[in-house]
């Protein structure tokens, strides 16, 4: 009897069994593994530091949003055997395995930075956990004035634009209050602009400062002061903080190092269109697990899935996987005032300007505030619940298409004399 | 690919002026790089140097400032020391590396 195991029942972990369940034999058994009862709908945090999300929107029952045939284990991972094919749980039961999908996601730690867990629940934050972000709920209520920074420890973290929407809605959230004079807002990050490509860092930057937030460049935090209220960068510049709101330092599942095929932060190495292990070709790594080289977030794990099941049925059956993951993803970034941007991306192009096609509703403005975007934003926690948990199909292309938009400007790009170009740094 | 002769040598290089071709690099050119940007190479700047185009053979990615400092026991702090404000991307240009990869 072939057996199925996955590991974490996560937005990836969840899709892929309810996927694969129904088109496996009843012959198989699918079995995931997960230490937790709830489901959260993580896009959600965003929200709930504001008040706009409460609790019931962002968590179910697990049992609610796994199918039929899908056998349950209530436990943490201590570490996978790929040779002997088992999965050893913490407690000390073993799971053994013909195939494993490794899905266990990525999570913040702020242990990792000296000086952060010691201020979290004071007056350092973050909103990457349910806890986290109720937590923060409160010290934004309670906040009646001062520098608020906004900051990001070290990237790769989980949906990369997150920290932009939270700085928008920060501002938006003390427009509404009446006391957005008395604020004092900052965003601090390691990357040298907004964001992390060059059309889309640009486009964020140009909204950060037309919503008079100041951009910290370039910083890579040492330490966190919460007694003082400063984050001390590598190069000793330092910046002073009522309430910080970071997001620490993101590693995968620990049990993946003590597994001993884990990178340097515990993500899996795997092979970025098939999203097979390097290690074994019965182990795929999906989601935010994986070191594949596309943002941490559950729009990549959507777009990954969806060709990662017809390769998976195909590699079991001996057949070669034909599905080639492009790293597409697209979405949407809340920007405060009833607005919101869209962005789509994959490997090898950048978040770019102008449209995207979106069947049935129209074309959608690519990396440009706008109303419909912001209903897009909100229409997508009901497609999440209903459309991507359960496995269903979702009406959009899997691979990226240029159709709508504006390539980068690269005239730039090419050397005009002998003299080679020296990188500004 | 744009082309440069950097100390006598022909190097294939990308737009930033980061050499794309690691086996067409050498010491000489490593101190050539090095005074483009304003840093002298010392005995602390080689040792990095050295572990990076080693790790880079091994594992076919530049190093991040993460596995410099757990594989390559170089603290953070050091190498922020000697490649002021921006270790990665320029011990990655001095080593003739590609740089460090970002994501979106």
């Amino acid at each position: 009897m072939p057996a199925l195991v996955v590991l974490g029942a996560g937005t990836a972990g969840t899709m892929v069994v309810n996927k694969l369940r129904p088109q496996l034999g009843p012959d198989w058994t699918v079995t995931v593994v997960d230490p937790s009862d709830l489901h959260h709908y993580q896009p959600g945090y965003l929200f709930l530091p504001f008040g706009t999300y409460q609790p019931r929107d962002v968590v179910k029952p697990v049992a609610h949003v796994l199918g039929k045939g899908i056998e349950r284990v209530k436990a943490a991972v201590d570490r996978v055997d790929a040779d002997a094919r088992e999965v050893h749980l913490a407690g000390g039961r073993t799971l053994p395995y013909d195939y494993l999908v490794i899905a266990t996601g990525t999570t913040p730690r702020p242990d990792q930075t000296p000086g952060m867990a010691e201020g979290m629940g004071r007056n350092v934050h973050e909103f990457y956990t349910y806890d986290g972000a109720m937590a923060l709920r409160r010290a934004l209520e309670g906040f009646t004035g001062g520098r608020v920074v906004v900051h990001i420890t070290e990237m790769p973290i989980k949906c990369p634009v997150a920290p932009l929407e939270f700085a928008f809605l920060v501002d938006d959230y003390f427009t509404r209050r009446g006391i957005r004079d008395k604020v004092d807002l900052h965003y601090v990050t390691p990357l040298p602009g907004a964001f992390t490509k060059p059309v889309s860092a640009r486009a964020f930057g140009d909204t950060l400062t037309h919503k008079g937030i100041e951009l910290e460049p370039d910083f890579v935090v040492e330490h966190v002061d919460a007694d003082a209220g400063t984050l001390v960068s590598y190069d000793e510049r330092e910046v002073p903080f009522d309430l910080l709101v970071t997001i620490p330092l993101n590693m995968g599942a620990d049990y993946v190092a003590r597994s001993g095929f884990g990178d340097d932060l515990n993500y899996v190495p795997v092979d970025k269109e098939t999203l097979q292990s390097t290690f074994s070709d019965r182990v795929f790594a999906v989601g935010d697990a994986s070191n594949i080289p596309a943002s941490k977030a559950g729009a990549v794990a959507h777009f990954a899935v969806d060709g990662f099941v017809p390769n998976f049925l195909a590699h079991i059956q001996g057949k070669p996987m034909t599905h080639r993951f492009d790293g597409h993803a697209n979405c949407f970034i809340e920007s405060g005032h009833g607005k919101a941007l869209l962005i789509d991306f994959n490997y090898d192009t950048e978040p770019l300007t102008g449209v995207y096609p979106y069947a049935k509703v129209g074309p959608l403005s690519l990396l440009k505030e706008t109303r419909m975007n912001h209903l897009g934003k909100l229409a997508f926690k009901w497609i999440y619940w209903h459309i991507l948990l359960p496995g269903r199909h979702l009406p959009v292309p899997i691979r990226m298409s240029m159709a709508g938009k504006v390539p980068a400007d690269h005239a730039e790009d090419e050397p005009t004399d002998d003299a080679p170009p020296i990188p500004s740094f | 690919m744009p082309t440069a002769t950097i100390n006598g040598k022909d190097v294939q290089i990308d737009a930033e002026g980061f050499m794309t071709e690691p086996s067409e690099w050498d010491e000489a050119i490593a101190e050539v790089l090095a005074g483009n940007i304003g840093i002298e190479l010392t005995d602390a700047h080689w040792k990095l140097i050295r572990f990076l185009r080693e790790d880079f053979a091994k594992q076919g990615e530049t190093a991040t400032t993460r596995r410099v400092q757990t594989v390559g026991g170089v603290p953070t702090k050091v190498q922020f020391e000697l490649f002021p404000k921006k270790p990665a991307k320029k011990m990655a240009y001095i080593a003739g590396l590609p740089k460090p990869k970002g994501c979106v």
